[in-house]
């Protein structure tokens, strides 16, 4: 070997993103590849950050469910429905049942839409276009559920502080059960087309492996955690609306797919199986929905007065289609509250993306990337810049700033 | 003598003129069948043309760090030659117009210049997207060579023992069907035969699954990232053009029929009919080997692509020669 050849074979940068195809929203990555191999991985969010908790905490918290709409297009009710439940926690609000019902089922819907739109994205990563089509044509039946139910396909506004703005009719309950029907009939032809087919089992099985103790070291959440074997699920651990009333396991590669071995197709699966027990868990609400109010009160300004005077803080839960969702909130007696921090899923699950790549070739990286179905415009909540351009802080800075938040935030 | 030349000239001409126009048609078709397969509506026939329309108003961008001649080159060289194939094989049920001056070993030859075309201008435009699709666009090459190598192989073999003189020559292929020449175990073997070259065509069109070298979500267009405007118009209609001369290939070695000898016409109406029949073979097998693979498989891997190749499409191929060979044995003895 001479020089020459030594020098070409170093390993090259291939950057990916911020604006890529493969991606859906910007994210900056940067690989070291040799050949068609990825040898490294680094990758830099932060290309999304649109100041909503800034602009959160300039408002009254019922203005900021509808901002907390806006945070993701895909998981509206989650991020109101966590924002509500702190709230509710903090000002000790106790939501009537129905509304818990109600919010279950709307939760429940968007999490299949959201499985379906991610089935469709992973089908065109992977070059099956045909199957995008098809999976997205699927997807609108539930759309148009939630458009039925809420008057929105996206930004739906339905969850309220202390319930629901909008009650089930009786007129409602056909429709929400020819719609589960649809999809019940559908759910085995899914399976077939997205379990059986040689070319995706080829691309996806053994590729974008994360084991079991990555999963728990880099606390993966949702479908990424549970593809390796990780038996978390919020609705079950820590039941909040309706779930402590339902039967609600976490979903785990069962032993028919040769158990969780923790790569893309065992993200398939969970997905897919979570499709089928969303379906079950609207249909357990539907059958026993109780009656009664659906707000726990009416009139805003007696809302807005009993908001005001609350103080304290709270985390609110829920499982968002992409793992576990979180608000933080502390209120001071003020119309805003004093902080308000959002932590969406895909924060956690990002991490997960340098174990899985690394070893990969260049041509997974795009379904590998999408496996984890990461959203930046949900994750994106700090962006840093210093003197006209984006800084990177250190580790060191990172928990400077850290400590200087807390010691901030429990002063006041 | 001159006029050979001059009537050479205008056929040619007249062949790549028609080619283009076929390419074009093949394009709409596929765009509103591949459409329809996949639950859509799809483009008016005529998208593609209009498309073409528009590539070819606009500006073309050459990044700062290509090589700008090597670059403007290769798209210029890829349609040419493209084109030229088209010279060498029967199209639209009339005689190659260079029918003296080449056979399908020069074809194969030919068939290489596009993708080298391509391969030069993807390592010249600078881009790692571009490098890494050309790498691949090569690797693919390789790979799909040896099977097509096997087909002319084995069917130029049957017409030598069978006593036809210049077997390479495709208009002896066209003027003597392998059908009629094998026996049952041979027709076996033409078929396996058939799907392999039917199997070799997406990938020497770079489609889904054989699409690694574009590959949108990876490599953002790959090979062609950083062309624009006139030069991306030009390697688009060199994919056209392409098509047109797999498809045709396809319909001279394995179906080269025609229509006006089956079916008696006046002698006015038989270029028609046989036009008429070559366009419909054409459609045909565009439909399976393009647009039908196309949406049923997701895309594959490089090494995929290689292992699919190399291994089970050479094998089947090899299965295809041996069963041709053994058919010719029994029927000596």
């Amino acid at each position: 070997m001479n020089g020459d050849t030594k020098k070409k074979s170093t390993p090259y940068t291939v950057p990916i993103g911020p604006v890529h195809p493969a991606l859906k929203e910007p994210v900056m990555f940067t690989f070291q590849m040799e050949g068609e191999v990825v040898r490294s991985v680094d990758f830099a969010p932060g290309n999304t950050h649109r100041g909503i908790e800034w602009m959160g905490m300039r408002r009254n918290p019922v203005q900021i469910v509808h901002l907390t709409d806006r945070i993701c297009g895909i998981c509206g009710v989650v991020h109101s429905l966590s924002f509500a439940r702190a709230v509710e926690q903090i000002a000790e609000i106790e939501v009537p049942p129905r509304a818990d019902y109600i919010r279950t089922i709307l939760h429940e819907l968007e999490r299949m839409q959201s499985h379906l739109l991610w089935a469709g994205v992973a089908a065109h990563e992977l070059g099956f276009d045909s199957l995008l089509f098809l999976a997205w044509r699927v997807r609108e039946q539930s759309m148009d559920l939630i458009e039925n139910l809420t008057g929105n396909r996206v930004n739906y506004g339905i969850v309220q502080i202390g319930g629901v703005r909008r009650d089930i009719s009786d007129e409602q309950r056909p429709i929400i059960e020819q719609g589960l029907s649809y999809y019940r009939g559908l759910l085995d032809q899914m399976k077939t087309v997205f379990l059986d087919d040689s070319t995706i089992r080829m691309r996806c099985r053994g590729h974008g492996l994360l084991s079991y103790r990555d999963a728990q070291i880099l606390c993966a959440v949702g479908p990424t955690a549970r593809a390796s074997g990780v038996a978390m699920d919020v609705r079950h651990d820590y039941p909040y609306c309706a779930y402590g009333d339902l039967n609600v396991q976490p979903v785990i590669p069962p032993q028919e797919f040769g158990g969780p071995q923790g790569d893309v197709y065992d993200r398939i699966i969970v997905r897919l199986l979570e499709i089928a027990q969303s379906i079950d868990i609207i249909q357990q609400c539907m059958d026993n929905m109780p009656a009664g109010e659906i707000l726990w009160e009416k009139k805003y300004p007696k809302l807005l007065s009993v908001l005001k005077k609350a103080q304290g803080e709270a985390i609110g839960r829920v499982e968002a289609p992409r793992g576990e969702c979180m608000h933080y909130v502390r209120m001071d007696g003020n119309d805003a509250p004093a902080t308000w921090k959002v932590k969406a899923s895909s924060y956690s699950n990002l991490m997960s993306w340098i174990p899985m790549i690394k070893g990969e070739q260049l041509a997974d990286i795009p379904i590998i990337v999408a496996s984890i179905d990461p959203c930046m415009s949900c994750t994106d909540r700090v962006t840093v810049i210093r003197e006209g351009s984006a800084a990177n802080l250190t580790k060191e800075e990172l928990t400077r700033l850290s400590r200087e938040k807390t010691r901030r935030l429990s002063q006041c | 003598m001159l006029t050979d030349i001059i009537l050479t000239v205008a056929g040619a001409v007249l062949v790549g003129i028609f080619g283009i126009i076929v390419a074009f048609f093949l394009m709409g078709i596929d765009r509103i069948v591949t459409a329809r397969m996949q639950a859509r509506i799809g483009p008016p026939l005529i998208q593609p043309l209009t498309d073409m329309r528009k590539l070819f108003t606009k500006e073309n961008v050459v990044p700062a760090n290509a090589i700008p001649w090597l670059f403007n080159m290769a798209p210029v060289v890829a349609l040419a030659s493209a084109i030229t194939i088209l010279l060498y094989i029967p199209v639209g049920g009339f005689p190659p117009v260079l029918s003296g001056g080449g056979d399908l070993i020069l074809v194969m030859y030919l068939l290489t210049l596009p993708a080298l075309a391509l391969v030069a201008g993807g390592f010249s435009s600078g881009s790692p997207y571009a490098t890494v699709g050309a790498q691949r666009e090569m690797v693919t090459m390789i790979a799909y060579e040896f099977p097509l190598a096997v087909v002319i192989i084995a069917i130029a073999w049957k017409l030598t023992v069978s006593g036809i003189p210049l077997p390479f020559m495709l208009a002896s292929v066209q003027a003597n069907p392998v059908w009629g020449l094998v026996g049952p175990l041979g027709i076996i073997g033409i078929l396996i035969l058939f799907f392999v070259l039917l199997i070799v065509t997406p990938a020497e069109l770079s489609r889904i699954p054989f699409d690694t070298p574009e590959a949108e979500t990876e490599l953002a267009g790959g090979v062609l990232v950083e062309y624009s405007g006139k030069n991306l118009a030009l390697f688009t209609l060199t994919q056209g053009v392409k098509t047109v001369v797999m498809a045709s290939l396809v319909v001279a070695l394995f179906i080269p029929y025609r229509l006006s000898a089956i079916l008696p016409t006046p002698a006015i109406l038989q270029p028609v009919l046989d036009l008429l029949f070559y366009l419909v073979l054409v459609v045909l097998v565009s439909f399976i080997a393009v647009s039908l693979i196309r949406v049923s498989m997701a895309r594959f891997r490089i090494n995929q692509v290689v292992s699919a190749y190399w291994m089970y499409l050479s094998l089947v191929g090899i299965a295809g020669m041996l069963l041709i060979m053994a058919d010719h044995i029994l029927g000596v003895v």
